[in-house]
């Protein structure tokens, strides 16, 4: 820590919000709302507005912590050397504190608020956030992807067990979807971004794999994606609306993959099918999850049926 | 500390009690809220 600056002055309020990664944190409230609208049962609006707010403010401490533990690989990467910590905006372990406390907050909430289960599943996903993923395998395999996945793929579970206070196929398959998701969205963007974690020390696929792994584990992904986002569909659990666009939707996905996985960049290479990938697979998580929310508005409620 | 540092501390720190304030009040009403929905049950 001595390259950076500290000082024991308040930190700005927006020091204290950056450090929740708003951006993350909207795709996180987005998906979870959605697990919430979708669940087949009621939940009181001022419950499901406290369900939504504990996943938010759970994911805002998961994204605290990490960042307290990442402050100084932070610095080393453009894209994150502007953050507070490497900036040296506030003391590192306020960024500690922050982050406890909001976590513990959001799980102590959700426990009162709304039910032992979501809470249960809720600090389980903080965890898993922030020591499974960022302390122990981010930096020790090239995986770490898929396994940060795993983290991002808990808002529409936690959502939907918020209304129903149980687990069952459905919102372990809205899991599974953002699990296999995040790999090829996330693979596409370390295609052209590699050079920057390689600087960083981070382990990432394209830099010790190499380009021809990565390029294929995207479409791997793609296509085990494909298949999972039509399983609520093949279950049951959702209808038409939600089956014709996820079938669309997944197989524009897996199209956007094969031009990616069949090349190799060149120097100098603009990148422009990974760009691509990239910019439509963010387009598509927020389709698709709201597709199955109007399935189930539309649908379940008996408007059309 | 430059007189000047003194005054952006201080801004700072008003920032961040206001915006402590907000937050504070925003759980105030939710708590009512979850109270009231939660004795109607």
């Amino acid at each position: 820590m001595e390259s950076v600056r500290t000082f024991s002055s308040p930190a700005e309020w927006r020091d204290c919000f950056a450090l929740t990664k708003p951006r993350v944190m909207s795709l996180v409230v987005f998906t979870g709302l959605c697990g919430l609208l979708a669940a087949p049962a009621y939940i009181n609006p001022v419950l499901g507005f406290t369900a939504v707010l504990c996943i938010a403010m759970g994911a805002g401490g998961a994204g605290a912590l990490n960042q307290w533990w990442e402050a100084d690989l932070d610095a080393r990467m453009k894209r994150t050397a502007n953050r507070p910590l490497p900036q040296g905006r506030m003391p590192r372990i306020n960024a500690r504190d922050f982050g406890i406390a909001l976590s513990v907050a959001s799980v102590a909430l959700m426990g009162l608020a709304v039910n032992l289960l979501s809470a249960v599943v809720l600090a389980i996903s903080i965890l898993y956030y922030a020591v499974v993923y960022t302390i122990w395998l981010k930096p020790r395999t090239p995986q770490n992807i898929v396994i940060g996945g795993g983290a991002g793929a808990f808002p529409p579970l936690i959502g939907w067990v918020a209304v129903t206070g149980h687990i069952t196929w459905m919102p372990v398959l809205l899991f599974a979807i953002i699990f296999m998701w995040t790999p090829p969205h996330f693979w596409a963007l370390a295609l052209f971004v590699k050079s920057d974690y390689a600087k960083a020390g981070v382990p990432m696929m394209p830099v010790v794999k190499g380009e021809a792994v990565t390029r294929r584990q995207i479409l791997v992904y793609a296509v085990v994606l494909f298949l999972v986002s039509l399983a609520p569909w093949w279950v049951g659990g959702t209808g038409l609306i939600y089956g014709l666009s996820a079938l669309a939707l997944s197989a524009l996905f897996v199209a956007l993959c094969v031009p990616v996985a069949l090349r190799r960049s060149s120097e100098n290479d603009r990148m422009k099918p990974e760009k691509r990938l990239f910019a439509y697979s963010v387009l598509y998580l927020f389709a698709l999850f709201t597709a199955l929310v109007a399935d189930r508005l539309i649908l379940g409620q008996g408007v059309v049926a | 500390m430059t007189p000047e540092e003194q005054e952006a501390l201080k801004r700072a720190r008003r920032g961040r009690n206001i915006a402590l304030a907000l937050v504070l009040l925003a759980f105030i009403v939710l708590f009512y809220a979850i109270t009231i929905v939660k004795f109607g049950h």
